[in-house]
């Protein structure tokens, strides 16, 4: 096939198959130079950007929500058009007709709808709560089936933050394939593939396969018309840089309309988008500056997406996150680094827009990258605390070269694989509830295999893991079954039509299991070990505290010690997931990863062997719990960069802090050292590292005065927040996390 | 080999002892008492992990990924010197494995072993605490000729070194001493970087935990303007 619209790109497969990365691979332009060709911001972007500085601070004034439409129901069409500045903006597109005015999204839940609106003083509309008695929700649907055991685990925070009351995200459409082939060619060929089921068994899959894929060219059909209300025809390829930008924006504002999901990722765009870049500054139609304005008014636009939630999402997830995730750089299969000059752009909008925690700017590391690269990344690190690192070397092998990264670290083929996202267990408080015989102290509720406590004054290592082991496998089998509910449920009552017609029919589903509380389990069975715990019982014979006494291995320390005890876990873990089978055979994968939901998590655990006192905060994601590391930062590095990606295959999150005092006397020398420990970490074949250069005292300051600090952005865990927009409990818990100092 | 050390405490990320990212071995013992010292429980020459060289190189090692082409193994202290002997051991390992080796000393201890030490150095770091015999003398606990002694050999044996000043507000935070600094810095070619570090007073909670008196304890911190100025001094 060829379009005139493509005039001047090299041919290839990707010109008679929807094939997005064989078209990156025939042409674009990889850039190993430096930064010194970049371009700052325009008087339009500062104006533009001022703008919304102000909208961005009346939203705080108003307490989180600037405001909410509560009689429209979100959807690619349901809105009239809106703008932050209708004549000066380059990149249109909102997901209501105003600024930071949020939509309410009922399909994944009418009752969080419902309370969202609530807690900020509004109230859904009557004509939804009818229109809504009527129909099922995926929330409807999932608690319908739900056992009583599924929801006691639920009620007692062994298992929590499942997406069954609202969106489950975590899916990344391949928002690229709208500009390269226009929405008339993807709808041709999900209608090939509606075709090729005739004369098919039409068994349960295919039926239901059928009917997405009817949903699914609905929906194309659908984001023609929402282009449509804002003046433009995406029916066709896109013919230039902007129209590259304009069309892929569109994609996935259709899909932040349509879906409420905790994370909703944007992909890998920069060096898609940098083959029209290049494109039209050859023909003298751009100039670097005009490149630098097109991504400036995209990444301003991002930084606009807004989801409704209730405050007791925001608990699990603090800051109000979309997860707007763009993977950039990363080392393509034939050795040339996938750097270009957009993806210095893309980072670049950290200065020309100040500071942000959206989107989630996330860099594919690898020991080959071009070293200008390199140390770019470091200095944006050092100045903005605002990008998270993964090793592209450990993740390439395993996904190819046209993945991105979901939320904070699920990596999947773009476009090719999916996700059923399912946040995560407490394994700390899984120990308690062995140790106790199935019975939770916090919640006051049996729960699991009953049993008597463990007895005697004194822990034993082997007793205890093997009292774990029954519980492991018992709550594995309750995990796998419960996120087989959910997501039988989102697919019939809330299913992604817009981001699933953004994916090859045939595409491969990963279950995504996760834990929390991987550095106090191990610390504490490393006290039961090592050490002597002895338990302290309450009146009914339950096990409340315990008294641990003598010296034991700290997770953190480079003490393989008790750093295996921590691999081994996760690896025990997945391989008891794995034992039970789960909706649509997706592939079962578990992440090391908490968001801030380590101080939540915290709270509802008793105490445990390790030291931790009853509602003490967990570690956030892999972290060594803080205040533990005795042999600084490389030492906790080396410990969280044991645990296996193989077990992991959805990620292991490490966040990590440290002075630009400690990092090097001045910004050359601190760039450097932080190039060599990126360099060293992933070497190790470790997965991700967040990397703030701050002191604490930034952030005390902030947390008494916060006016003073309306942009301060920080890494948590996985993602990026703006320090003001956390609870005051979490920036406590943040301020109180190892900061690795000089001495 | 393998005579026996005192390690009061390693630090995986030194990125600022030395070159690069480091691997810092804090020795136990000292033989000085410096008022502005930041490591008060490294100074009884007693007490301390007893450890070998071999043990010391086998946990550096596991960070040599970190290190890239500058960095390495700093022995600090206390005062490395007084165990020249198990120090020769750890630097000739390293040097073995091809691990950078730099010594963080006060040059105040000068002997045989010393002397072997320093062939498979590197590079020193000399802390040079104030460039009068007095001050020396009174903040310090020994004699600048000293010093200057042990900086002529490094010169003598063309050890690349740093040296370094803590700037202590009233005491050598003048124009005077730096200009002196620079003037030492210049007789010795050997000397091919000068770091002025401010004085810092975190290290506090260190004393009142040994029950030591700080006795710089109620001195100002210097600001990072006047750092400024004199570094601007040595250009």
């Amino acid at each position: 096939m060829k379009h005139e619209n493509w005039n001047g790109f090299k041919p290839g497969a990707w010109q008679d198959n929807i094939d997005v990365r064989d078209f990156i691979q025939t042409n674009y332009t990889p850039y190993i130079g430096d930064a010194s060709f970049l371009e700052g911001a325009t008087p339009r972007t500062e104006a533009l950007m001022k703008k919304l500085r102000d909208l961005f601070a009346l939203e705080r004034q108003f307490g989180g929500v600037l405001d909410i439409d509560t009689a429209t129901v979100s959807s690619l069409t349901s809105f009239t058009p809106g703008y932050l500045d209708k004549d000066n903006e380059i990149i249109v597109g909102l997901q209501t007709n105003r600024p930071l005015k949020r939509a309410v999204a009922p399909f994944g839940g009418i009752r969080m709808a419902r309370q969202a609106c609530e807690a900020y003083g509004y109230k859904l509309s009557d004509t939804i709560e009818s229109e809504f008695q009527y129909r099922t929700t995926h929330n409807d649907g999932v608690f319908r089936a739900y056992t009583d055991e599924m929801r006691a685990a639920r009620k007692c925070h062994v298992i929590t933050g499942l997406p069954d009351a609202y969106g489950r995200g975590r899916i990344i459409g391949d928002y690229r394939r709208v500009a390269l082939y226009g929405v008339d060619k993807l709808i041709d060929e999900k209608k090939k593939d509606k075709k090729s089921l005739e004369g098919e068994a039409f068994n349960t899959e295919n039926i239901r396969l059928d009917e997405e894929l009817f949903r699914q060219i609905s929906f194309l059909g659908k984001l023609k018309e929402m282009a449509a209300m804002y003046g433009f025809d995406i029916s066709e390829p896109a013919k230039n840089a902007r129209e590259a930008v304009q069309w892929t924006y569109f994609a996935y504002l259709a899909a932040i309309k349509e879906q409420n999901g905790a994370a909703m990722s944007l992909g890998r765009v920069s060096t898609f988008f940098d083959i029209y870049f290049e494109r039209d500054i050859k023909a003298g139609l751009l100039t670097e500056q005009g490149a630098q304005e097109i991504l400036d008014d995209f990444v301003m636009k991002l930084r606009m997406a807004r989801h409704l939630r209730t405050p007791e999402y925001n608990e699990l997830f603090g800051g109000d996150p979309m997860w707007i995730t763009e993977a950039v750089g990363g080392m393509g299969e034939d050795g040339r680094a996938l750097v270009t000059k957009s993806s210095f752009r893309i980072l670049n909008t950290l200065y020309t827009l100040g500071s942000s925690p959206e989107p989630n700017l996330t860099v594919l590391w690898s020991k080959e990258l071009p070293e200008g690269f390199k140390l770019f990344c470091a200095k944006v690190s050092k100045d903005t605390d605002s990008i998270q690192y993964e090793n592209d070397d450990l993740m390439r092998p395993n996904f190819g070269d046209d993945y991105a990264i979901a939320c904070c670290v699920s990596a999947m083929r773009i476009g090719k694989q999916m996700q059923f996202f399912g946040a995560r267990c407490n394994l700390a408080k899984l120990l308690l509830i062995a140790i106790n015989g199935g019975y939770d102290t916090t919640s006051q509720m049996h729960i699991g295999p009953q049993m008597e406590p463990l007895s005697g004054d004194k822990l034993d290592f082997d007793t205890v893991m093997e009292r774990y082991n029954v519980y492991i496998e018992w709550l594995s089998r309750l995990y796998v079954n419960t996120m087989n509910v959910i997501h039988y449920m989102h697919d019939k009552y809330c299913y992604e039509k817009i981001q699933m017609a953004l994916h090859d029919t045939a595409v491969e589903r990963l279950m995504a299991f996760g834990i929390a509380g991987l550095s106090v389990v191990a610390d504490s069975l490393s006290a039961i070990k090592f050490a002597n715990v002895r338990p302290v019982r309450n009146a009914d014979g339950f096990i409340t505290d315990f008294v641990t006494e003598g010296e034991f291995p700290k997770f953190g320390n480079d003490d393989d010690r008790v750093d295996l005890i921590a691999k081994d876990m996760t690896h025990r873990f997945i391989t008891e997931l794995r034992k039970t089978p789960t909706y649509r055979k997706a592939i079962h994968t578990l992440s090391v990863l908490t968001i801030t939901s380590n101080v939540m998590y915290g709270k509802n655990t008793a105490a445990t062997p390790d030291g931790r006192k009853a509602g003490e905060p967990f570690a956030p994601g892999a972290n060594p719990m803080s205040g533990r590391e005795e042999n600084g930062a490389l030492a906790a590095l080396n410990s969280v960069a044991k645990l296996s990606y193989d077990d992991c295959r959805d990620g292991i999150s490490n966040t990590f802090s440290i002075t630009p005092e400690a990092l090097g006397k001045d910004d050359s020398e601190r760039e450097g050292n932080l190039v060599a420990i990126l360099d060293g970490y992933f070497a190790k074949m470790a997965h991700h590292i967040n990397v703030n250069v701050l002191n604490r005292e930034t952030l005390i300051k902030a947390y008494e005065n916060p006016e003073a600090y309306p942009n301060l952005t920080i890494r948590v865990s996985g993602y990026a927040v703006n320090f003001n927009k956390l609870s005051r409990e979490q920036q406590r818990e943040v301020i109180s996390r190892t900061f690795h100092e000089s001495v | 080999m393998s005579k026996t050390g005192y390690v009061n405490s390693i630090q995986s990320l030194g990125a600022v002892d030395g070159p690069g990212i480091r691997f810092v071995v804090f020795m136990q013992g000292c033989n000085l008492r410096c008022g502005c010292c930041h490591n008060p429980d490294t100074w009884a020459l007693t007490g301390g992990t007893a450890t070998t060289a071999e043990e010391i190189i086998a946990k550096a090692e596991r960070y040599r990924e970190y290190q890239g082409d500058t960095g390495g193994i700093t022995l600090s202290g206390g005062e490395p010197l007084l165990q020249a002997e198990f120090a020769y051991e750890v630097f000739s390992l390293a040097k073995d494995r091809g691990i950078n080796t730099c010594l963080d000393t006060s040059g105040s201890v000068m002997n045989d072993e010393v002397l072997k030490l320093l062939s498979v150095t590197d590079r020193v770091l000399l802390d040079i605490k104030y460039t009068d015999d007095r001050s020396y003398r009174e903040y310090a606990g020994c004699e600048l000729d000293t010093v200057l002694g042990f900086l002529a050999l490094l010169n003598q044996r063309k050890i690349p070194t740093t040296l370094r000043q803590v700037i202590i507000p009233t005491l050598n935070d003048n124009e005077e001493n730096i200009l002196r600094l620079g003037d030492i810095a210049k007789r010795h070619p050997c000397v091919d970087k000068i770091e002025l570090l401010p004085f810092k007073k975190m290290c506090k909670v260190k004393y009142d935990n040994l029950k030591l008196p700080f006795r710089f304890g109620h001195l100002p911190e210097p600001t990072a303007e006047k750092i400024a100025e004199l570094e601007n001094l040595l250009k």
